[in-house]
C-alpha cells in the first residue's frame, strides 16, 4: 500500500536529473530558468507524495510554503531579465 | 479496488511528469521547452497529488481523523501548485524575448514587429 509513493519519489528524483541536465548545459539563461522552473514543480510533487508515504501531514505544509515562495523567487528572476530592476 | 484507483492516477502522473522532463532535453528552443515542461509537470503534478487526496478520504471515511487534514493539505498544495505555475512560465517567456532570447525557427514574431511599443 505504501511502496507505489516511494516507487513515485525515485521516478520524480530521475527527473529532476533532466532539469539538472539542463541548468548545467542551457545555451541561456532562460533555459536554466526554465531548468528550475521544472525543479520547482517536481519538488513540490515529489513533497506531497512522501508526506502521504511516512503519514506526515507537516511535510504537506512545507510543500505549500514552499511552491508560493518557489513562485515568488521565479518572478524575482524574470523581472531582473527583462531588465525592470 | 482503491490500489487500483491509486496505481491508475499515480502512472498517469509519472508518465506526463516523464514527458515534461523528456522535453525539457528534446526540444530546441527556450519557449518550446518552457511549453513542453510547465503544462506537461503541472497536469502530471495533479494527478500526483490527486491520488494523495485520494488516499487520505478513502482511510478518514476508515475512521482515521489525519487522513483527513492529509487530504485537506494536499488539496491546498495542489491549489497553490496550479495558479503560481502557469503565471511564473508567463512570467520567464515574457522575459526571455524581452531579454533579446527570440524563437529559432519562427516563422512569423508578431510580437517582435510590434517592438518597443509594449514596454
Amino acid at each position: 500500500m505504501i511502496e507505489p509513493f516511494f516507487l513515485v519519489a525515485a521516478l520524480l528524483l530521475i527527473f529532476m536529473v533532466c532539469g539538472i541536465i539542463r541548468i548545467v548545459f542551457g545555451p541561456t539563461i532562460p533555459d536554466r530558468v526554465v531548468g528550475l522552473d521544472t525543479i520547482n514543480t517536481l519538488v513540490v510533487a515529489a513533497m506531497i507524495i512522501l508526506g502521504a508515504a511516512y503519514n506526515e501531514v507537516i511535510y504537506i505544509d512545507v510543500a505549500i510554503v514552499y511552491a508560493l515562495l518557489s513562485f515568488i523567487g521565479t518572478l524575482y528572476i524574470a523581472k531582473y531579465l527583462e531588465g525592470g530592476m | 479496488m482503491i490500489e487500483i484507483i491509486l496505481y491508475i492516477l499515480l502512472g498517469i502522473g509519472v508518465f506526463f511528469n516523464g514527458l515534461g522532463s523528456l522535453g525539457l532535453l528534446r526540444f530546441p528552443d527556450v519557449y518550446t521547452r518552457l511549453h513542453a515542461s510547465t503544462k506537461c509537470t503541472t497536469f502530471g503534478s495533479i494527478f500526483t497529488s490527486f491520488a494523495v487526496i485520494v488516499y487520505g478520504v478513502y482511510h478518514w471515511y476508515g475512521g482515521s481523523n489525519s487522513y483527513g487534514v492529509l487530504a485537506v493539505h494536499a488539496f491546498i498544495a495542489l491549489v497553490a501548485l496550479v495558479v503560481t505555475n502557469p503565471t511564473g512560465a508567463h512570467a520567464i517567456a515574457r522575459a526571455a524575448h524581452r531579454s533579446g532570447v527570440y524563437p529559432k525557427k519562427a516563422v512569423v514574431d508578431k510580437l517582435q514587429e510590434r517592438g518597443d511599443l509594449n514596454d
